[in-house]
């Protein structure tokens, strides 16, 4: 691998552009990357989630360069219908399209750039990987008092072209004073066995509202990783919404920095897994002043031989008094073959604070089916009904109707 | 309110922090296989247990010291430390009370444990540990009759060796973890129990740890081994004399339920836990460990810790057997500097295994608290369930509580719910008991007894006063 990585990225920094400062930065990473490698078990944050074997056992040996100059054909049967949108449409790793035609040109502005700088603390070396090889980042500004009108869909795919590559993408946000985003990001993956790494970095100012969603609900056979790492400023909120059940292997991870009084950050998730399907997502929210409010509610359905991971923590600095932290993972086992583990942690060093959280995980209540089957359903629409209601309650938890709606046609779930 | 009052007035420094003086057989510094054969050489053991010593050393060069754990301490240097010492009376073992060292008596007054006395009224068999090496075992007889077994580890290996060959190192084996094999090395002596088949073991059982020579490290091995049928409740108690030096305790505890047997396993922890700086106080650093082998078989662990500088231990019942349930509550408090990682396992391998945890943490001073345990539930454990609660609560903002729970389910039979809160004593409580004409000091007493009131009624009798008390003298000074 590391023969590989070294080689890749004399490619890669052939094609771009690149200030000395620029290919000094882009191979630090690169040498931290190869120093520590894929994050295996060894890693507590890895432990449940071997990335290093899902690898080595899925795609085998990957290749990293890509070669961004050739354009791709979009497809436009991807994009969602019913709902009035912006789009950005990356194949491959490269943009191929930005469409922000129902906004403002004034108040929004986007900006690339070659490479930045990692402020992030709980870094790890697929963060490293991501600076060292991503093509360009795209920076976001959303002005003052600015509310995007429509939302703004991420459209991620891929085509037949790739395959065992990995792909790299950054992006980054600034929400100004006051300002409000809605962001769908939407995986619809066409290749199979690549590693897709993105990687967002949200800076919420005063007042500013960010919503986050992020669907993958079609079947492919990628391995994925997505970060978001959210810093918040007073009165800031952030709402993440992620369905995770479409890749063989995806990873969700949020670090979100309540770094102002009165923010407060929403997590809810669904995992919906079945045939060897291995998701995860690891949650850390760091209340680091007074008076700010997190909550996470995490459910999973679980068929043949699938296994989710919920890794949840909660920090509470000294300073962060009245903090409000609650974290609720549930989930339904269905076979025999599934598997979830959960890590729900509390890391507490402040007293005036009301921080639970709960864990609960079983089979389908036998009693439940057992009363709607008596009300004339037969075993197989009483167990979908038992589920639905189960998934349906995160689902309720999206504030945005529109997109509450769009969310429960892609699942199937009825009014 | 007066006496008890009174009570916290004479314990509040600490009251057993004296030392005795006798002089010691010390093993020469460090730890190499001579040291190992020279313990085992002086405790005139047969050769399978010099063994099983050797082996588990063999096995300890080659790990590593852990270094995961929440509290973090100065590196103890394993070359620098005694391990073996025993009051040199001690040479010959005294055949009754009489006998003993006049000195070793005058330690026990003090402890207020006279064996001969209290044993009597309390109708407990008192086997104390003075240093490394039982001094006496008192209602041998009582409890010989039944055919229970109770007695030191070193006389366990000379009286009863096919028992202690057939059972020791099942649930820790010699290749466990660091401190696990270290004492499997060197360990020196501890109580050995068997309860016989069908027996109910009429009295509570108890152990008196005291650490004595300085720099020693204490390596306790205790095993507890209960037949079919058979119940037994075991006390362990310990008290320490007050020292400057950090002192190891790493102690390896063992139980083995057989079929429908029942081991209570109750803790109340008073060591030294440094002075008010943080200086000195002890590492306890135990493992213990429960195997439910037979069907319907079950263990339960009951901790009370206050003391200790730095604990880093985990009860853990390994549900093997059909139906068995394995239990852990605990109640740890950590004022001043004090730091604790504790919690417990619960590994369910056989079908209709159930477990229970019930932890209560409370944290002062600048003290940190963290509950860390596992709840693992096989593929094959069948119709399983685990309930667990752990509560935190903080008394001012330089102190830490922290929970870290890992819930693996393999099985799509069983359930596992899992419960945490974190908060503090809020003003109305507090407000409402001293309107009521209690002092700040008796409401937070009250309210904390009230907290912990889950786990001390799990306690027996003769603990449960004693723990009452010291959950409020260990909070002193904590409130304002």
């Amino acid at each position: 691998m590391t023969e590989q990585a070294k080689k890749d990225f004399e490619k890669t920094i052939k094609i771009l552009d690149l200030s000395e400062a620029e290919v000094k930065l882009k191979k630090q990473s690169l040498d931290k990357f190869i120093s520590n490698g894929f994050p295996s078990r060894k890693l507590e944050d890895w432990k449940f989630s071997d990335i290093n074997q899902i690898i080595q056992k899925n795609i085998g040996d990957l290749s990293f360069h890509n070669d961004y100059s050739l354009s791709n054909k979009i497809d436009t049967s991807v994009f969602v219908d019913g709902l009035e949108h912006n789009k950005i449409v990356f194949i491959n790793g490269r943009i191929e399209k930005v469409d922000l035609s129902y906004e403002d040109e004034n108040n929004v502005e986007l900006n690339e750039t070659l490479s930045s700088k990692n402020e992030i603390k709980n870094s790890n070396s697929l963060i490293d990987l991501n600076s060292a090889f991503t093509n360009k980042i795209y920076k976001i500004l959303i002005k003052k008092d600015y509310h995007f009108k429509k939302p703004l869909i991420i459209y991620h795919t891929t085509n037949n072209k790739v395959k065992s590559r990995n792909i790299n993408i950054r992006l980054e946000f600034k929400l100004e004073q006051n300002s409000s985003l809605r962001l769908i990001d939407y995986l619809n993956y066409n290749s199979e066995k690549n590693f897709i790494n993105i990687f967002y970095d949200f800076d919420l100012k005063k007042y500013s509202i960010l919503k986050n969603y992020k669907i993958d609900n079609n079947h492919n056979k990628n391995i994925g990783y997505l970060f978001n790492n959210i810093i918040q400023d007073e009165n800031s909120i952030s709402e993440n919404f992620i369905l995770s059940c479409g890749s063989s292997f995806l990873k969700n991870e949020i670090n979100c920095d309540l770094r102002g009084n009165y923010s407060s950050a929403f997590i809810n998730g669904i995992f919906s897994l079945t045939d060897n399907q291995q998701h995860e997502i690891r949650t850390s929210i760091n209340h680091l002043t007074e008076n700010t409010k997190s909550y996470q509610l995490i459910k999973s359905v679980l068929g043949k031989e699938s296994k989710a991971v919920y890794q949840g923590k909660i920090f509470v600095n000294s300073e962060a008094q009245k903090t409000d932290g609650y974290q609720l993972s549930k989930a339904i086992l269905l076979d025999e073959t599934s598997e979830f583990n959960a890590k729900p942690e509390l890391e507490i060093y402040a007293d005036d604070v009301k921080c639970s959280h709960g864990s609960a995980s079983g089979s389908l209540d036998e009693n439940s089916i057992f009363y709607l089957m008596s009300r004339g359903l037969n075993y197989q629409q009483s167990k979908e009904l038992l589920i639905n209601g189960f998934v349906l309650d995160v689902i309720e938890k999206i504030t945005d109707p529109e997109i509450k709606n769009l969310i429960k046609n892609m699942i199937g779930l009825k009014e | 309110m007066d006496t008890r009052q009174k009570d916290i007035e004479n314990l509040k420094d600490y009251k057993y922090g004296f030392s005795t003086d006798i002089e010691n057989i010390k093993a020469p510094k460090g730890l190499n296989e001579d040291v190992i054969k020279f313990i085992s050489n002086i405790k005139k053991e047969p050769e399978w247990m010099l063994d099983f010593r050797l082996n588990a050393f063999k096995r300890f060069k080659q790990l590593k010291e852990p270094n995961w754990q929440k509290p973090k301490y100065p590196k103890i240097d394993y070359q620098d430390l005694y391990y073996y010492s025993a009051p040199k009376s001690m040479k010959d073992k005294p055949k009754s009370l009489d006998e003993l060292d006049p000195k070793l008596l005058e330690t026990y007054k003090k402890l207020g444990i006279p064996l001969q006395e209290q044993a009597r009224l309390n109708g407990i068999a008192v086997d104390a540990v003075f240093d490394s090496v039982s001094v006496a075992t008192t209602f041998k007889d009582e409890l010989t009759k039944q055919g229970i077994i109770f007695c030191s580890m070193s006389e366990a290996i000379q009286k009863h060796p096919n028992l202690v060959k057939k059972y020791l190192g099942t649930v820790i084996p010699t290749t466990d973890h660091f401190f696990a094999t270290l004492n499997s090395a060197v360990f020196t002596d501890g109580s050995f129990v068997y309860i016989p088949e069908g027996v109910k073991c009429p009295m509570e059982l108890s152990t008196y740890f005291r650490i004595n020579a300085s720099e020693t490290g204490q390596f306790e091995r205790t095993l507890i081994i209960a037949d079919k049928g058979s119940y037994v409740s075991y006390l362990e108690g310990c008290t320490a004399p007050m020292r400057d030096e950090n002192q190891l305790h790493a102690a390896n505890v063992e139980l083995i339920a057989l079929d429908d047997a029942e081991i209570k396993y109750s803790t109340v922890q008073n060591w030294y836990p440094g002075d008010e700086n943080g200086k000195g106080g002890i590492y306890n650093f135990v493992t213990k460990r429960g195997l439910c082998k037979g069907k319907n078989s079950k263990i339960s662990w009951t901790q009370v810790e206050t003391g200790s500088a730095i604990t880093w231990k985990y009860p853990s019942c390994i549900l093997k057997g059909d139906n068995s349930i394995g239990e852990f509550y605990s109640i740890a408090i950590t004022n001043n500097y004090q730091k604790a990682d504790t919690g417990t396992k619960m590994i369910h391998l056989g079908k209709n295994t159930k477990s229970k945890i019930i932890s209560k943490g409370i944290s002062a001073g600048h003290s940190d608290m963290t509950y860390r345990g596992l709840v693992d539930i096989n593929s094959k454990a069948k119709n399983s369930s685990n309930y667990t609660q752990c509560d935190s609560l903080l008394m001012g903002n330089k102190c830490g509580a922290h929970t870290i729970p890992y819930i693996k389910n393999k099985n799509f039979d069983s359930n596992i719910a899992h419960e945490a809160t974190t908060s503090k004593i809020s003003e109305e409580q507090l407000h409402y008991c001293q309107q009521r004409g209690l002092s700040p000091e008796e409401a937070v007493g009250l309210i904390v007894n009230g907290f912990c009131k889950e786990v001390l009624q799990q306690l027996p009798m003769e603990f449960a006063v004693e723990a009452q008390k010291l959950v409020g003298i260990s909070l002193e000074g904590s409130v304002g």
